[in-house]
């Protein structure tokens, strides 16, 4: 579904974005067919790793279940996750994404320092569908 | 700067949930701008629809599907669409024909029936459609974004959820004194404070609701205006379509992520800056001429932003500026005195058209209980999903 977006195992996972060989840009999602820089002729783009770690640019949560296509288990009782957007300094952009499970906004703060991990965002019987997730570098706030 | 048009007729149907087709709240809007302008349907020469991506095939035709209720009659159609901001590129479509001398006078009507509840995208497997993804990916819906955009306000400019509540107060008791918007009550902060959290930390009453509704304008050539014995109408002085600049640095629907900045800098004004700068720039005025503006308050938090975003004061003061009354029906600067998007809901195509039709009452001193004493210039400011700016300048 989100192909090339993250990859690597335990401590190597990272979030791939794609970078413009001729004027540096950096995309993610990943940009494969043309640089996006209004002012670059266009260079070749090449697969980078993301930053593991930022900051927390901003976050929120959501208390009623998404509508599809977000798949969730009807039969089940709807529990809130965090959405924590979090600034990558070097790349200098910022990237959504769902907190670990557990965390909640109580646990969250404004500039608090977060890493990428890898998480699941819902398996059935055949698949589990893996995706990235923040979780915070100092443990949660009491 | 370019010339102006003539707003000849506004038209509305009540906004709320009827249960009824887009095509008759649209009609119905179109017929109430004729009367208004008094004309008859034959003698207009051109129809702009705004589009719908709901209502299923005929709404994105909406041009024609508008013409056939209204009865065929052989004039010139358009069909736009632009999200949120479709209203705005159907006004701006009507300008430019007007202008060009391709029409004399032209019909503009946006119209739709909201589903209940979230928006959310169209059916199917669409990994190339980032509005899919960030439901699939994230379940991200918009009152995340809205979300998002009141916790930094919060954090940065120390904003409280009772300045949030306080914008959701001064639109509801604008709006109840509106004939056409769907919640006529007037809400207290209480209110909005014991209502459910929807996306932390806004609230039920914090977020605006989905709905249907439709609205309607008939746009003319100054020239035109004289003969029809109008000296004085209503004038569309600007009208801002712009897209947001490389590298787009805010976070917004439906994006997972900004763009970087690391091979550019971002421009001096942000995407929702640019957005009533062009408007500002086109129609050689300034935040100090307006009378009143009409924006676009998906969210409490976000109309204090847009107070900012118009230069009505500076960053990080919108919540003063709501604190001073200022803001309020009686104040220096009144903000959605038509009660808002927090009184109407949604009904897409329709919104963008029905502000032009709020100033168009303003301006004409015909607001009734919500007027504006002494109205002169009013703005809008509207924004649609995928990067479509749309603000439109109105003058009398």
């Amino acid at each position: 579904m989100v192909e090339g977006w993250f990859g690597g195992e335990g401590d190597a996972f990272r979030l791939l974005g794609t970078r413009c060989s001729a004027c540096a840009a950096v995309f993610f999602p990943r940009e494969d067919v043309h640089c996006r820089n209004p002012r670059c002729a266009g260079g070749e783009l090449v697969e980078v790793p993301l930053s593991r770690r930022g900051r927390v640019w901003s976050y929120t949560d959501g208390r009623y279940r998404p509508p599809s296509p977000y798949v969730t288990d009807p039969e089940l009782p709807w529990e809130p996750y965090a959405l924590i957007a979090v600034e990558l300094a070097a790349e200098r952009l910022v990237v959504l994404g769902q907190g670990v499970p557990g965390l909640g906004v109580a646990d969250l703060a404004v500039g608090m320092e977060v890493e990428v991990v890898p998480g699941v965002l819902h398996e059935d019987a055949e698949t589990v569908w893996t995706t990235w997730q923040w979780r915070p570098t100092t443990g949660v706030r009491s | 700067m370019t010339g102006e048009v003539a707003v000849l007729g506004a038209g509305m149907h009540p906004w709320g949930k009827w249960g009824r087709s887009f095509v008759e709240y649209g009609a119905t809007a179109a017929r109430a701008a004729l009367a208004d302008a008094g004309l008859e349907w034959r003698e207009v020469g051109s129809i702009v629809g705004a589009d719908t991506v709901r209502g299923g095939y005929p709404g994105y035709v909406a041009g024609a599907t508008f013409a056939k209720a209204l009865g065929w009659q052989g004039t010139r159609v358009t069909s736009v669409y632009a999200a949120c901001a479709s209203g705005a590129q159907a006004v701006n479509t009507a300008r430019a024909q007007i202008l060009s001398g391709l029409a004399d006078v032209v019909l503009v009507v946006g119209a739709d029936a909201a589903p209940k509840g979230f928006f959310r995208p169209a059916g199917g497997d669409r990994p190339d459609d980032p509005d899919w993804l960030r439901f699939r990916v994230l379940g991200a819906t918009n009152p995340t974004y809205f979300g998002l955009y009141a916790r930094r306000r919060i954090a940065v400019h120390g904003d409280t959820l009772e300045d949030f509540a306080q914008v959701k107060v001064k639109n509801s008791a604008m709006g109840a004194l509106n004939p056409y918007a769907r919640y006529r009550k007037r809400v207290t902060g209480e209110e909005v404070a014991a209502s459910a959290v929807v996306a932390d930390p806004l609230r039920l009453l914090d977020i605006c609701a989905t709905s249907d509704g439709g609205a309607a304008l008939v746009l003319s050539s100054m020239e035109f205006a004289r003969r029809h014995g109008v000296a004085e109408p209503v004038r569309i002085r600007a009208v801002s379509t712009v897209t947001p600049r490389y590298p787009n640095t805010v976070l917004d629907l439906p994006d997972i992520a900004t763009d970087s900045a690391v091979a550019v800098e971002p421009a001096a004004r942000t995407f929702r800056e640019s957005i009533a700068g062009a408007a500002y720039e086109e129609a050689g005025i300034g935040p100090e001429d307006l009378s009143l503006a009409e924006v676009y308050d998906l969210s409490t938090a976000l109309e204090l932003q847009w107070y900012e975003d118009l230069g009505l004061c500076g960053a990080g003061e919108g919540a003063k500026l709501l604190r001073e009354g200022a803001t309020s029906l009686d104040g220096r600067i009144p903000v959605n005195p038509s009660g808002g998007l927090a009184s109407f809901g949604e009904a897409v195509p329709a919104q963008a058209i029905a502000q032009v039709c709020e100033l168009t009452w303003q301006l004409r001193g015909a607001a009734g209980d919500r007027q504006v004493a002494g109205a002169r210039v009013g703005i809008t400011a509207n924004q649609g999903l995928f990067g479509h700016g749309s603000a439109v300048i109105a003058v009398r």
